[in-house]
């Protein structure tokens, strides 16, 4: 192997299971990198090397033992065994650190796993470490990390998006073939789109939340990064299914075909035949970069002339989504958060000796402004006289916008597609000053979490040179079609010359004078100019 | 003289109408807390000893919902006659406190699982019924502890209480007195036993009484501003409270003084409320339903399957005991409003076939129940046993002062009735022969007596009596002796 980094997860399983690679290898490799690029990138907040090789020791000896004891064993072995892989630092790992990118769980230390850490650590993949996301997983862009932002390996004076703005740059620079990231409005998709990576959001109750700290509850879901659709086939796989401790984990069966998807490129496109494809015309909307739409367009052309049906769709509450959202996600975040106080772990400021003096200092400095936003927007839409006109309306226009979906469905649809983010990845700072701006990044992507539906964005070339996303919305638990079709454009789209391209500035991310994020951050709040790489 | 004489005497109640509203939190029995496993068993555990990631609302974790709990409600529902819902819904109630966990706790506000019910008791003015507005589940808070450490003022918590499972249930403002506040709570308290829902312990606070009282002006409509009574740690405290403070408010009001929204401690010393905070605005706990909790659905077949479990309730119980047993309302009374003289009259029943129910009522309710409150009451009673006992009294064969001997010694030392009436000697003596020679000897030992009789003095009969009955060493059966007596006395 000369670069085991380049490796799909599939690839590795291979590999792990023939021997020809160890666990151990492709740990210290990852490892490597990881450690020497995090400077120029920020992907990660902790890496936990000792933890990862012994995970790697452990799943050597698994698989040693399964291929000891034959075919049968090794094949029961999760394609994952032995795969790295990286968390969003919101996922509990038991004595690891979970800051959900906030001051205020600085110094909290998780006393137990999560139920994605658990089933994880069943399937035998080694946790690299923990990755920098926007506070609380509020945020677009990965800029709002209390740790500094996330730098786009595309180009690394741009955003990654958010806000699993490290799990998706780590993915996307090959410091893990795989990681988790959570979705409350576009949270994995939208980054995905940014960094030219496949991103899954899955069905609402698919992945259990428990041990997943809380943005928005009726929004929150958990899912794979991946640089294919197979791999994030195989990590949906090992974290899905019913939880005892989620009272919203559906009791639906998690399909094994996940771990087939077609290996052959013409086999997988042979799938798009005879499908129906819904193009909403609401997705196409003013403020949408020409670039990101016609690439959009021509990966749907592409999808018809491999045999699928397109047709244009409505889905006329489309305009409400964002002003619901930002009633229903704040209004749950407001009552989520409220349980950081200072008084039983993080950050606490006790000097006033008075508790509700305490609770003021210790929540003005540990929550950065736009979590603070929110939670001001969510108590006030809570708020007696208010609740009926902001959460109870928007509650049923979410009901509405839900509907516009079931409509689609119910008229055979195999799918919706629709650019996943208005723009490709776009400058620090460019949005920073103005809220709404950052939020309509996620206008495409919010819907489906309003209506519980899994979507994913994958890659469908650049515009400008930067990833453009295609998103793919399925029907409630239609999560294996949809990577079937994401599979399927992988297959028509093989030979197309972008799927060679690596992040243009990986390498000067190995460049010691290269700015970290943090500087960068810096230089901009002090007005200087970002020059950056040097990319125009 | 009490405050509810003071009261009385004031004549507050000739002026005013007390309404009274009353909200009683009971702590479910439970195997497991409300939303995760960790165990109820806090009684005496060391602080913080009973929790985890859940019930410490740590970062991540979800609630799950007690099965056995939402049960002991929609069976205090059904009991309550009251309207059990079809489906649930968790509420989120907003509010910043140190020992709640989560700066929310997971309650009902909206779709309570009974709502609309109704609890009809007796009180020294005859049965009266509370409507009942609604019971709800929710989840408890820690425990603030405060105290001098290192010679600093500190506040510590202890979070086993966290998660415990509590119902609520709130009356409509239509209770008048504080006896029918008290006989309310003392009722709830028996039905809540009876279900098995709660121990319903009020000194540890397994139930807590809170009362809105008010007053008006008889015959006005509006309500007067209420005020809030709570650490009212027990009946006795329920009953004393609400009586002051209906007459602190009337003194105030004809003092020409307002009454403020307040919350009012009782304070058992001093007999007397005293205030504890305003009470100025209704906070704003932005209720929302919780995203964590599915909806609940309960299933007619669910529903009617916790119907039936229902054992039999302490209405139907006393309608029971007057009905087919001839008690009177009172001693149906008596015995249904405690539980171990429940248990024990039932037992005994279905342990002797043939025992007078009405007797076995006055047995359980009089001896019994003195010893088993009185001082070093250890002692217990074997239903069989207390069976054969009344069994025996009724048949005549041991004499009513023997019977509780026997009884005394069977509760202390919990031996065999028939052991003790053989060993003592107690069988009653009523054979005619052996009576005939113990007389024989009486009547030849006290010759003034007989004379006294027969002059006239006819209370002389009643020295004779005594006589035999010593002679007998109290197993002579007095009756028979007393004919006897007469028989022989009044031949010659």
């Amino acid at each position: 192997m000369n670069d085991l980094t380049r490796l799909s997860a599939h690839e590795m399983t291979a590999l792990l299971r023939s021997g020809e690679v160890s666990s151990q290898a492709l740990t210290e490799a990852h490892l490597a990198v990881a450690e020497r690029q995090n400077r120029a990138l920020n992907a990660w907040l902790a890496i936990y090397r000792a933890d990862a090789l012994a995970q790697a020791t452990a799943a050597d000896e698994r698989i040693a033992e399964a291929r000891h004891e034959g075919a049968a064993a090794l094949n029961a072995l999760h394609p994952l065994c032995g795969v790295p892989i990286g968390l969003k630092d919101l996922v509990s790992v038991k004595g690891g650190q979970a800051t959900a990118g906030s001051k205020i769980l600085q110094g909290y230390i998780a006393p137990f796993d999560s139920t994605v850490t658990a089933r994880l650590r069943q399937a035998g993949a080694v946790i690299l470490g923990k990755t920098n996301m926007d506070e609380f997983a509020m945020g677009s862009s990965c800029e709002h990390s209390a740790y500094g932002p996330t730098a786009n390996p595309w180009d690394l004076t741009r955003v990654p998006g958010g806000s699993s703005g490290g799990s998706a740059a780590a993915v996307a620079a090959y410091h893990v073939p795989v990681s988790i990231g959570t979705d409350t409005g576009g949270s994995i998709r939208q980054p995905a789109s940014l960094c030219g990576i496949v991103g899954l959001k899955p069905t609402y109750g698919r992945v259990s939340r428990y041990g997943i700290v809380a943005f928005a509850s009726s929004l929150d879901q958990i899912g794979p990064f991946a640089r294919d659709a197979r791999d994030a086939a195989i990590l949906l796989h090992a974290i899905s299914g019913r939880d005892a401790r989620d009272a919203t984990s559906a009791p639906v069966e998690v399909p094994d075909e996940l771990l087939k998807l077609p290996t052959s490129d013409d086999e997988a496109a042979g799938y798009l035949r005879g499908r129906r494809i819904a193009l909403p015309r609401e997705y196409f909307v003013e403020g949408m970069e020409p670039g990101v739409a016609a690439r959009v367009r021509e990966a749907v052309a592409a999808m018809e002339q491999a045999g699928a049906k397109v047709e244009e769709v409505s889905l006329p509450h489309t305009e409400y989504g964002l002003a619901t959202y930002y009633i229903i996600a704040p209004a749950e975040c407001s009552s989520n958060l409220a349980r950081f106080d200072g008084v039983k772990y993080g950050l606490s400021d006790r000097t006033s000796g008075e508790y509700i003096a305490d609770y003021l200092r210790t929540r003005g400095a540990g929550f950065g402004p736009e979590v603070k936003r929110r939670i001001m927007l969510g108590t006030y839409a809570l708020s007696a006289g208010y609740y009926d006109a902001y959460y109870l309306k928007a509650q049923k226009v979410r009901t509405l916008i839900k509907a516009d979906f079931d409509a689609v469905w119910a008229a055979g649809f195999d799918a919706i597609c629709a650019p996943t983010s208005p723009t490709v990845a776009f400058p620090m700072g460019a949005k920073m000053a103005d809220p709404v701006a950052m939020y309509l990044s996620d206008a495409c992507t919010l819907p489906v979490n309003m209506a519980g539906l899994p979507g994913v964005s994958i890659p469908a070339g650049l515009s400008d040179g930067l990833p453009v996303g295609l998103q793919i919305i399925g029907a409630p638990w239609s999560e294996l079609s949809m990577l079937r079709l994401a599979r399927a454009y992988e297959g028509i789209t093989a030979r197309a010359p972008w799927r060679d391209l690596e992040p243009a500035e990986l390498q000067l991310t190995d460049d010691p004078t290269t700015p970290s994020p943090i500087e960068r951050k810096e230089r901009l709040n002090a007005g200087a100019s970002a020059t950056g790489s040097g990319k125009a | 003289m009490t405050v509810a004489q003071a009261a009385g005497k004031s004549g507050a109640l000739e002026k005013y109408e007390a309404v009274i509203g009353i909200e009683i939190h009971c702590q479910l029995k439970t195997v497991s807390k409300m939303f995760c496993g960790c165990s109820t068993d806090i009684d005496g555990a060391a602080p913080n000893s009973h929790c985890c990631p859940v019930c410490l609302g740590l970062p991540g974790v979800l609630p799950t919902i007690n099965k056995a709990a939402v049960e002991f409600v929609i069976a205090t529902g059904f009991a309550i006659e009251a309207t059990v819902a079809s489906t649930t819904r968790w509420d989120r109630k907003n509010y910043f406190y140190p020992d709640l966990p989560k700066g929310y706790q997971i309650s009902q506000y909206q779709l309570p699982l009974a709502a609309n019910g109704r609890l009809t008791f007796d009180t020294s003015d005859g049965p009266f019924t509370v409507r009942v507005n609604r019971a709800h589940l929710e989840e408890d808070t820690g425990r603030l502890i405060h105290q001098d450490l290192d010679g600093r003022r500190v506040s510590l918590i202890d979070f086993n209480r966290s998660g415990m499972p509590l119902m609520e249930i709130v009356t409509e403002p239509n209770i008048r007195t504080a006896e029918q506040a008290r006989r309310y709570a003392e009722e709830l308290r028996l039905l809540m036993r009876t279900i098995g829902a709660s121990d319903a312990e009020m000194e540890n606070g397994q139930m807590r009484v809170e009362a809105n009282v008010s007053i008006r002006p008889i015959g006005r409509e509006a309500f007067g501003t209420r005020v809030e009574v709570k650490n009212m740690n027990s009946m006795r405290a329920v009953e004393r409270a609400i009586a002051f403070e209906i007459e602190r408010q009337a003194v105030a009001i004809d003092a020409g003084e307002s009454i403020h929204m307040e919350t009012r401690g009782w304070d058992e010393g001093s007999q007397s409320t005293y205030h504890m905070r305003p009470k100025e605005e209704e906070n704003d706990y932005r209720y929302f339903p919780e995203p964590d909790l599915p909806p609940l659905l309960t299933t007619p077949e669910w529903l009617a399957e916790i119907k039936a479990r229902l054992p039999e309730l302490p209405a139907t119980r006393r309608t029971r005991y007057r009905e087919a047993y001839g008690l009177s309302a009172y001693d149906a009374g008596v015995l249904v409003n405690d539980a171990a003289a429940t248990a024990l009259f039932e037992g005994a029943l279905a342990a002797g076939a043939g025992v007078p129910a009405k007797l076995l009522a006055n047995w359980v309710t009089g001896e019994y129940m003195r010893l088993a409150k009185g001082e070093g009451s250890g002692g217990s009673t074997d239903p069989a046993e207390l069976a054969a006992l009344v069994k025996l009294v009724a048949a005549g064969a041991i004499s009513g002062t023997n019977a509780k001997e026997i009884f005394a010694e069977h509760f202390a030392s919990g031996a065999k009735v028939a052991a003790i009436v053989e060993s003592r000697g107690f069988r009653q003596i009523s054979d005619a022969g052996a009576l005939g020679a113990a007389i024989d000897t009486v009547l030849a030992a006290n010759p003034a007596a007989v004379a006294d009789y027969r002059a006239g003095t006819l209370a002389a009969i009643g020295f004779l009596v005594g006589q035999v009955m010593k002679a007998t060493r109290g197993q002579a059966n007095a009756a028979m002796v007393q004919t006897a007596l007469r028989e022989r006395l009044d031949k010659v």
